[in-house]
């Protein structure tokens, strides 16, 4: 068989899929235009789908045999249609049903069991090219003298596929474990194997070597033996790496996702593979960096993993001594609130878990009710993935124009009555700004202590942030302890305000 | 289409990247992930292809299932989206507080 000739209508429809995709994330520049982006992905999506389907519809070949001929037809295999068709509804029903059902705040586990669905399709369509590659296009048919015909994958072919395969089983298993770490399934702890980076290492250059042997002799040993050893990286890299440290991982996978669905356009020679895969590589790629700078950490320290570990060891060694600190109840907290121009409310992860969003945009109400100017503001880290807390927030229905980034609004603390924080901490010491010591030295923090009061709901005294620091601000004369449940001291609160 | 030709769509397609995703609001990183997540499973694409051919049982049973994942990604990713995306909401009234 000959290589599959690119029809340039067909050509052209890719792209202009690959257009699409583009500007679906070009619309997400503003909440005001981002709904006709994600349409415009649609589209793209219904395009590359429909012409593949036109293109590529299966046939079975018919020999008839007459008394003086023999003639091969070829008719649409109407079967093999059904059950394409039957693939795409099911997994249609299921995608819709669990878009649905989720909540909001099981966002970052959903995104990442989708992302190792990406990761195990990529796969998937890896080891189908590999087994039928004339299908593809990317083989020639050898014919040799002696023994069966046999196909030869193209060279470049061989290093594309090899690349999409070892992409994608790490995003795969990755993202498992990224979802079981995030769902609860699985502690989020780091787990931290003796070695681990000698193993990582070991691993990584093993994948490196059959995948290079792979290009050599196309052996199915080198292929499945890389497909293993890329399933086991992604579980090593991932297991490491914990808690707060997770919107870097989810970022990754994301990039990762991408890298692996270019490799495998550029082994189907389709520009929307490659297009979108360019696009969304780069996208969790730029994410994880925004991630990382405002954890003032290294991608590779954050991979590397273990963050918390060593700090937890030592905050129960330090022995801190005691230092006084203010608790105030419900009540104190609604009377300074309704007294206040402005109020800033900080949500961090502690929110989502008490699912307290809700009832916080309640208490905003009635604060405004009472003439108080309310802003949100939100660190780029607060939550398990980027943008975690904006979706939390938007689900409340705060309006987006309350809530706003670190660097716009971290000027206002000064001039703000008070400071409201709610289930975050690490974001709000100011010890990362003073404290070269301190594991969070460099990283950029919202000023909560320049506020007039701050109001801090925390659970108890004794748990410290993730990165196991203290936080100067607790034992602040101008801060008050709240002391409770996030859910619960809001809805307190509320009462209160009426 | 050779295979410079491929590189060279994929390295501006990288350009392009960089940029429009510069430009996404920090506000709508989470539906930024969703949709690219959707995206992404264009890999659909070589699943199709994989349970459309004849030749090899195997590889088509392993494209069908390939669509099946694709297929959830796709719909459940924009749908997700856009279930998020109608949650953003400015103001509904410039003036709310009253009193």
């Amino acid at each position: 068989m000959e290589q599959v000739a690119v029809n340039p209508w067909v050509a052209l429809a890719y792209l202009v899929s690959g257009v699409c995709f583009i500007l679906a994330l070009r619309g997400l520049s503003s909440p005001t235009t981002s709904q006709q982006g994600n349409r415009y992905g649609m589209i793209g999506m219904a395009i590359a789908v429909m012409m593949t389907l036109v293109t590529h519809v299966p046939t079975v070949s018919l020999i008839v045999e007459g008394d003086d001929y023999a003639a091969i037809f070829s008719r649409v295999d109407k079967s093999a249609v059904f059950e394409i068709l039957a693939a795409i509804g099911v997994g249609a029903a299921i995608g819709i049903v669990t878009a649905r059902r989720i909540a909001m705040t099981a966002m970052p586990q959903l995104v990442a069991a989708f992302h190792s669905l990406v990761g195990l399709a990529a796969v998937l369509v890896a080891v189908a090219a590999y087994l039928n590659p004339v299908a593809f296009g990317i083989a020639d048919v050898v014919t040799p003298l002696i023994g069966q015909p046999f196909a030869v994958i193209h060279a470049v072919s061989r290093i594309e596929m090899i690349l999409g395969v070892a992409i994608g089983a790490i995003t795969f298993s990755g993202s498992v474990i990224a979802f079981l770490k995030l769902n609860g399934n699985m502690g989020g702890a780091p787990i931290l194997l003796p070695a681990r980076h000698a193993i990582n290492l070991g691993v990584g250059l093993a994948i490196a070597w059959f995948a290079f042997h792979f290009w050599l002799t196309q052996s199915p040993f080198d292929f499945w033996l890389v497909v293993l050893l890329s399933f086991a990286i992604g579980f090593l890299l991932i297991v490491p790496i914990g808690g707060a440290d997770m919107p870097v991982v989810v970022s990754m996978l994301n990039s990762y996702s991408g890298w692996a669905a270019a490799a495998m356009g550029f082994t189907l020679h389709n520009s929307a593979m490659i297009i979108t895969g360019a696009l969304v590589g780069s996208s969790g790629a730029i994410l994880s960096y925004i991630m990382c700078r405002a954890m003032n950490r290294s991608f590779i320290s954050v991979i590397a993993g273990g963050f918390g570990q060593s700090a937890e060891a030592g905050s129960g060694g330090g022995a801190k001594v005691d230092r006084p600190w203010k608790r105030g109840s419900a009540e104190d907290a609604a009377f300074l609130m309704s007294q206040a121009e402005q109020v800033i409310i900080v949500p961090g992860y502690g929110m989502a878990v008490a699912q307290a969003q809700h009832v916080l945009r309640e208490m905003a109400d009635k604060l405004k009710e009472h003439g108080v100017r309310v802003k949100y503001a939100i660190h780029p880290v607060a939550g398990r993935m980027p943008g975690h807390m904006n979706v939390l927030l938007a689900e409340a229905n705060v309006p987006y124009d309350e809530v706003f980034e670190l660097e716009d609004i971290n000027s206002e603390f000064a001039q703000t009555d008070v400071a409201f924080v709610i289930g975050a901490n690490d974001v709000t010491n100011p010890a990362a700004k003073t404290d070269k010591t301190s594991p969070i030295y460099g990283m950029p923090v919202l000023d909560v202590e320049k506020a007039k009061t701050v109001l801090f709901v925390k659970r108890s005294m004794g748990g410290v942030g993730y990165a196991g620091v203290d936080n100067d601000v607790f034992y602040m004369d101008n801060t008050m302890m709240l002391l409770a449940d996030a859910k619960k001291m809001v809805e307190e609160i509320v009462k209160s305000l009426d | 289409m050779d295979f410079v030709a491929i590189l060279s769509i994929f390295v501006l397609a990288c350009f392009v990247g960089y940029y429009v995703v510069w430009s996404v609001t920090p506000a709508l990183h989470t539906p930024l992930m969703a949709v690219t997540n959707a995206i992404s499973s264009v890999i659909i694409v070589g699943a199709l292809i994989a349970s459309a051919a004849a030749g090899s049982t195997s590889s088509k049973w392993l494209g069908l299932l390939g669509v099946v994942l694709a297929s959830i990604n796709i719909f459940g990713g924009f749908a997700v989206t856009s279930r998020m995306l109608a949650m953003y909401k400015k103001k509904e009234r410039p003036a709310v507080a009253k009193h």
